[in-house]
C-alpha cells in the first residue's frame, strides 16, 4: 500500500514519517514512534486507554488516523513530565492511589491534563463527568476522582505562586 | 544508631503502613511493560479467523487467497496442527478443547484458522481473505434444552463416552455431576421441617473484561531450542508446565514471562487457543510471533464467568432457625469444559454455600452441561464459584425472612456461626478458621442507622405519592479463599502451594522473587512491607520480582485471593528462615549465646541492653565475610508454603437504593462495606481493592450480561453494549473494617480483593428485591437494568 508523509509536533519534537493512510494514530505512536504509553483497550473509542492530546483536545487515538494529525501538536503521557519533574496529574494519581494495574492510567492522565485546563476548579461531580470517557476496571474511580482533585489543587497553588 | 523505637519502626515502612506504591512510577510515565509493548526483531503478527456461526460443519477451508495478500506469511488450520497433535489441547478441567476447529465449530467466534503476517494490518487483511464454507447445525444455547433426549449433539468427539473427568455422564451434553453434603439427612430435615422455602434464580453469564485483552509474544530460538513467551497470564508457571507437556520442549528450555498485566479478574488464568497458536507459529516459522486479542474477541471467546441456574431451598423452624439447606445447580459451561478450578472440584468451592450460618444439614449438587456457547466458567474476581454460592445463600436467607415476616438483620443474628464456635466445621466439611459476624453486622447497622432507614422506608411505602421505591439490602458473607492445601487442591496435578525466595545482599538490601504475579494488586509494594517487618530492612530497599519463570520459584499464580494467604505466608516463612540464621550470626558477632538475644524492630540486641546490638544491616555484611564457623556464608532462603487450610474472610454490606417508579432507574443512595480480611498489610491498597471489587460487583448486579439469541449469536460483545460503569454511574463507596486474624496463617492475613465483588452482588439484589418486598416479590434476576426493573414495576402494577 502506498504511503503518505505525515509530520507533526510530538511531545514538543518535530517528527516526520511515511505511513499507510489507514494507520491508526495509536499504532503510529506505539509502533512507529515507540511511545507505548497509550494503550488499546477496545478499538471502539469507549475505554479511553488510548487518550492523547491533539491541538488542545482530548482525542481517542484508536479511532483517529495518523494522517489526520498532519501539522498537529500531539502530546502523549510520555510528554507530561517536564525535565524529570512529574506533572501535577501524575503526582495526584500516585499520592491518591489512583491506579492499580496501570493500563488505563496514561489515558486517564491525558484526559485529566486537558480537563483541568478546561475546568481548573472542578467539583467532585464535575470530575466524574469530565472523566467519564475513560474506563477503569480496578479502582472504582473513587481514588481517581481524588487524584484529579488533588492535581487541581496543586495546579491552583502553582498558578497563585506564579 | 539509637533512634527511638517508633522512628525505627516507621522507617521500615512495614506491615500496617499505607505505603505509596512502588509500581506507580513506571505506569504514570507511560513506561509500563505490557505484552503488547514487547517488540522483537523480525517479529510477525498473528490474527485469528473465527466462526460467524455457533454450530456448523466446516465443508471447505481455502487459504490460497489469504496467502496472496501482501505481507501474509502463513495460514495455519487444524490440518496443519494435526501432525503435531496440537489441534486439540487439554483444559484445566480435565476436558479437551479445540485449538483450531477440527471439522466442526461449536460456538460463535470459535478459532478456525490463524494468519501470520508482517504486521497487524496485513494479518487482518489475511483473515478477511480466508474462505470458509459452513454447513449449519441445530444450535442449543439453553442448558435445560441441551439435556433433553433429542438435543443436538454438541461434542461429537465424546461420542460413546459415559465417563468424564469427574465421573458419570448421563447425557451426550452432560459433563459431570458433583455433589457435597449429606443428602439423606438433608432430605429428612426438609421432610419434617415446619417451614420450607424454595427459590429459582439465574446467575447470568458475565465476563471479567480486564481493560487489557489477552495476548502473547512467542519467540522460539531454533538454534538453542529455547522458547520464550511473554503472555498475559495470572499463572505463568502453570503455563510453562502445560507448554512443555504440549510441545515436548523440556521445561528447562521454556521461559514464560508475565510482564505487567492490565487487569486479570480470572480472565487470564486459562490457556487459550491464541496462545498455543502463537507458540506453534513461532516454532514453525522460527521467528517471534505476536498475538493480541481485540475486545470483541475477548468478550466472545475467552473465559466468561457464572451462568449458573440455581434452585435454593431452606428448611427452618417457625421462629427462623435454619435447619437445612439444599441446592441444585445446572451449570452452563459452554462448548468445552474449560473452567479453571482445583482438579477435584469441578464446581469449585461452591460448597461454601452454607455461608455465615450454623446450618446442621446441607446438600448441594451441580450438573455441568455443554451448550453452543464459548467455554469458560472462570472465577471472575472470586475464589472458584464462591460468588455464586454466596449469592444463593444470601438470597435464600432473605427469602426465608420474608416468608416469616422477620427482619433481615434479625434472621442473620439468629443463624450466625457464633464467635465462640470457631474453628467451625460446616455441614460441607469446611473448617472455618475465624470469624465474628455479629460484631461486623452490628457495626454496619449502627453506622447507617438501620432502624432509621427502615422507618423512612415504612413512611415511603405508606405514601402512594412517593415517586420512588426504597430498598435496603443486607448481606453478611463468608468467603473461602487461599487455595489451597495440596492434599486436596491441585491444578493439573501440581499442588496449590506458593513460594518465595529472598536474598539479602551484603549491604543490607534485598530481593524477593515470588511464584505469584500482580495484575494491579500492588505486590511489589505489599510483599516488601511483609519482609520489612519480618527482617527489619526498610521496604524501600527491597525489590520484588514476579512473573518470570526463569528467575522466580515455582508458584501457582494469582487468582482466588490466594496471593496473601499462600504467597504472603511463604514470604513470612522464608523471611523467618533468614531471621533464624541472622540470629546465629548476631550471637557470633556479639559473642553471646542466641538465648541471650532479643529481636527489636531492625536488630538483635542483648536482652535488656540497648547499647549492645547488631542491626540486620550489620548482620548481612557479616554473613558474607565473617560467618560463624560451621555456618554457610550468605543470607538467603526459599520457602514453599503449603497452606494447612483455606482462609475465610468475611464482611457485612449494606446498600440503600431508590427506584424511580416511572422509569425503573435506580439510584444507589448508599453503599456501606465492612470487610474483615484478618491482619491488614497496607490499608491504602486494601481500600483500593475494595473500591474496585465493589465497582465490579455493581457492574455485574446492575448491568452486565453476555446474552445470546436462539442461533447462538452473542449479543453485545463490544464496550458499546457490555456494561462497564464510568465514574458517573459508579456509586460512592463507604468502607469499614474489623480485624479477626486467621489463626493458621503466619501473619494472620486472609486475602481481600475478591470479597467486595462476592459480597456486593447479592447486596444489590437484596436491596432491589427489598424495594418490592412489601408487594410480595421475593426475587428477580440480575442484571437490574432500568428496563428490567421497569418490567418488574409493570408486573406489580406500579408502572404502566
Amino acid at each position: 500500500m502506498s504511503k503518505t508523509l505525515v509530520s507533526m509536533t510530538l511531545n514538543g519534537r518535530q517528527v516526520e514519517e511515511a505511513v499507510e493512510p489507514r494507520t491508526l494514530l495509536v499504532h503510529f505512536l506505539r509502533e512507529k514512534m515507540n511511545l507505548t504509553g497509550a494503550h488499546i483497550g477496545c478499538e471502539t473509542s469507549h475505554c479511553g486507554a488510548c487518550t492523547v492530546d491533539i491541538d488542545g483536545q482530548s482525542v481517542k487515538s484508536c479511532t483517529h488516523l495518523a494522517v489526520q494529525c498532519d501539522g498537529s501538536d500531539v502530546k502523549t503521557v510520555e510528554g507530561l513530565a517536564n525535565a524529570g519533574l512529574l506533572h501535577a496529574v501524575q503526582e495526584g494519581f500516585y499520592k491518591e492511589h489512583g491506579l492499580q494495574c496501570g493500563f488505563c492510567t496514561p489515558g486517564m492522565l491525558m484526559r485529566a491534563y486537558r480537563f483541568l485546563q478546561d475546568n481548573p476548579t472542578p467539583t467532585e461531580d464535575e470530575v466524574r463527568v469530565g472523566m467519564a470517557g475513560n474506563l477503569c476496571r480496578c479502582t472504582g474511580y473513587q481514588n481517581i476522582v481524588k487524584a484529579v482533585l488533588h492535581a487541581a489543587s496543586t495546579l491552583q497553588k502553582n498558578s497563585v505562586a506564579a | 544508631m539509637n533512634a527511638p523505637i517508633s522512628d525505627r519502626e516507621k522507617a521500615l515502612m512495614g506491615m500496617g503502613e499505607s505505603r505509596l506504591r512502588k509500581e506507580d512510577a513506571r505506569f504514570i510515565q507511560g513506561k509500563g511493560n505490557y505484552v503488547d509493548d514487547i517488540k522483537l526483531p523480525e517479529m510477525l503478527h498473528m490474527a485469528i479467523v473465527r466462526s460467524p456461526v455457533a454450530h456448523a460443519r466446516i465443508l471447505r477451508l481455502n487459504k490460497e487467497e489469504a496467502l496472496k495478500v501482501p505481507g501474509v506469511v502463513a495460514v495455519l488450520t487444524a490440518e496443519d496442527l494435526k501432525p503435531l497433535k496440537l489441534h486439540w489441547m487439554p483444559t484445566l478441567a480435565g476436558d479437551v478443547a479445540a485449538v483450531l476447529a477440527d471439522g466442526k465449530v461449536h460456538f460463535q467466534m470459535q478459532e478456525v484458522a490463524v494468519v501470520i503476517a508482517t504486521d497487524r494490518y496485513a494479518a487482518a487483511d489475511g483473515v478477511a481473505a480466508v474462505e470458509v464454507e459452513y454447513e449449519e447445525l441445530p444450535v442449543v444455547i439453553d442448558p435445560f434444552e441441551a439435556l433433553k433426549p433429542g438435543a443436538p449433539v454438541i461434542r461429537e468427539d465424546l461420542a460413546g463416552k459415559t465417563e468424564g473427568a469427574h465421573g458419570k455422564r448421563y447425557h451426550h451434553n452432560h459433563i459431570f455431576t458433583w455433589d457435597a453434603g449429606d443428602k439423606e439427612a438433608t432430605d429428612a430435615a426438609f421432610a419434617s421441617a415446619p417451614i420450607t422455602v424454595k427459590q429459582d434464580m439465574h446467575y447470568p453469564r458475565v465476563h471479567p473484561c480486564p481493560l487489557e485483552t489477552c495476548g502473547a509474544v512467542a519467540s522460539f530460538d531454533p538454534i538453542r531450542g529455547e522458547l520464550t513467551t511473554w503472555i498475559t497470564s495470572q499463572a505463568p508457571h502453570v503455563v510453562r508446565t502445560v507448554v512443555s507437556m504440549l510441545s515436548g520442549i523440556p521445561e528447562s528450555k521454556v521461559r514464560i514471562i508475565s510482564p505487567d498485566i492490565g487487569g486479570g479478574f480470572g480472565n487470564k488464568v486459562g490457556i487459550y487457543p491464541g496462545y498455543v497458536c502463537a507458540i506453534v507459529s513461532s516454532i514453525v516459522l522460527g521467528k517471534p510471533v505476536k498475538w493480541i486479542e481485540d475486545r470483541i474477541e475477548n468478550l466472545s471467546s475467552t473465559a466468561f464467568a457464572r451462568d449458573y441456574h440455581m434452585t435454593g431451598e431452606l428448611a427452618a423452624t417457625a421462629d427462623g432457625k435454619i435447619l437445612a439447606l439444599r441446592t441444585n445447580v445446572i451449570a452452563d459451561h459452554g462448548a468445552f469444559d474449560a473452567c479453571a478450578d482445583p482438579t477435584k472440584f469441578p464446581a469449585g468451592m461452591f460448597h461454601i454455600v452454607s455461608g455465615s450460618y450454623d446450618i446442621p444439614s446441607a446438600y448441594c449438587r451441580v450438573d455441568g452441561v455443554y451448550t453452543n456457547k464459548a467455554p469458560g466458567g472462570v472465577a471472575y474476581r472470586c475464589s472458584f464459584r464462591v460468588t455464586e454460592a454466596v449469592y444463593l445463600v444470601e438470597r435464600m436467607v432473605d427469602v426465608l425472612a420474608q416468608k416469616l415476616g422477620m427482619d433481615k438483620a434479625e434472621i442473620r443474628s439468629k443463624n450466625f456461626i457464633k464467635r465462640e464456635q470457631f474453628p467451625y466445621t460446616s455441614a460441607f466439611g469446611f473448617e472455618y478458621d475465624s470469624g465474628d459476624y455479629q460484631t461486623a453486622m452490628d457495626k454496619v447497622l449502627n453506622a447507617v442507622d438501620y432502624k432509621g432507614l427502615r422507618a423512612e422506608q415504612a413512611i415511603k411505602r405508606a405514601d402512594p405519592d412517593c415517586p420512588t421505591l426504597m430498598g435496603i439490602g443486607l448481606v453478611t458473607f463468608t468467603e473461602v479463599v487461599g487455595a489451597g492445601p495440596s492434599k486436596i487442591c491441585d491444578i493439573l496435578g501440581v499442588g496449590m502451594f506458593d513460594s518465595c525466595e529472598i536474598r539479602v545482599h551484603p549491604t543490607g538490601s534485598a530481593i524477593a522473587r515470588m511464584g505469584t504475579i500482580s495484575q494491579g494488586q500492588g505486590h511489589q509494594t505489599t510483599y516488601a512491607q511483609i519482609i520489612a517487618t519480618e527482617l527489619g530492612i526498610s521496604s524501600e530497599v527491597i525489590q520484588v520480582e514476579e512473573g518470570d519463570t526463569n528467575t522466580a520459584p515455582y508458584g501457582l499464580g494469582t487468582y482466588g485471593s490466594r496471593s496473601t494467604p499462600v504467597a504472603g505466608a511463604a514470604i513470612a516463612m522464608a523471611a523467618r528462615k533468614i531471621h533464624a540464621k541472622a540470629k546465629k550470626i548476631a550471637a557470633h558477632l556479639l559473642e553471646v549465646s542466641e538465648a541471650d538475644l532479643e529481636w527489636e524492630i531492625d536488630r538483635f540486641k542483648l536482652r535488656g541492653n540497648d547499647a549492645k546490638f547488631k542491626t540486620m544491616k550489620d548482620i548481612a555484611w557479616a554473613a558474607y565475610n565473617q560467618p560463624p564457623e560451621g555456618l554457610e556464608p550468605g543470607l538467603e532462603a526459599v520457602h514453599y508454603y503449603d497452606p494447612p487450610n483455606f482462609t475465610f474472610p468475611f464482611g457485612a454490606y449494606l446498600c440503600v437504593v431508590d427506584i424511580d417508579k416511572g422509569t425503573g432507574e435506580t439510584k444507589i443512595r448508599r453503599f456501606y462495606a465492612l470487610d474483615d480480611c484478618g491482619t491488614r498489610i497496607n490499608p491504602m491498597i486494601i481500600e483500593g481493592q475494595i473500591h474496585g471489587g465493589l465497582t465490579e460487583g455493581f457492574a455485574v448486579a446492575m448491568g452486565q450480561l453476555l446474552s445470546f439469541d436462539k442461533q447462538g449469536n452473542i449479543q453485545g460483545n463490544t464496550l458499546m453494549d457490555y456494561f462497564l460503569p464510568t465514574a458517573v454511574e459508579t456509586p460512592k463507596w463507604e468502607t469499614d473494617h474489623t480485624v479477626t486474624p486467621s489463626p493458621h496463617h503466619p501473619l494472620g492475613a486472609k486475602g481481600v480483593a475478591e470479597s467486595p465483588h462476592v459480597g456486593s452482588i447479592p447486596t444489590f439484589t437484596s436491596a432491589m428485591v427489598d424495594a418490592f418486598a412489601h408487594l410480595g416479590v421475593t426475587h428477580f434476576n440480575m442484571p437490574h437494568t432500568a428496563y428490567r426493573v421497569w418490567q418488574q414495576l409493570k408486573a406489580v402494577g406500579i408502572a404502566s
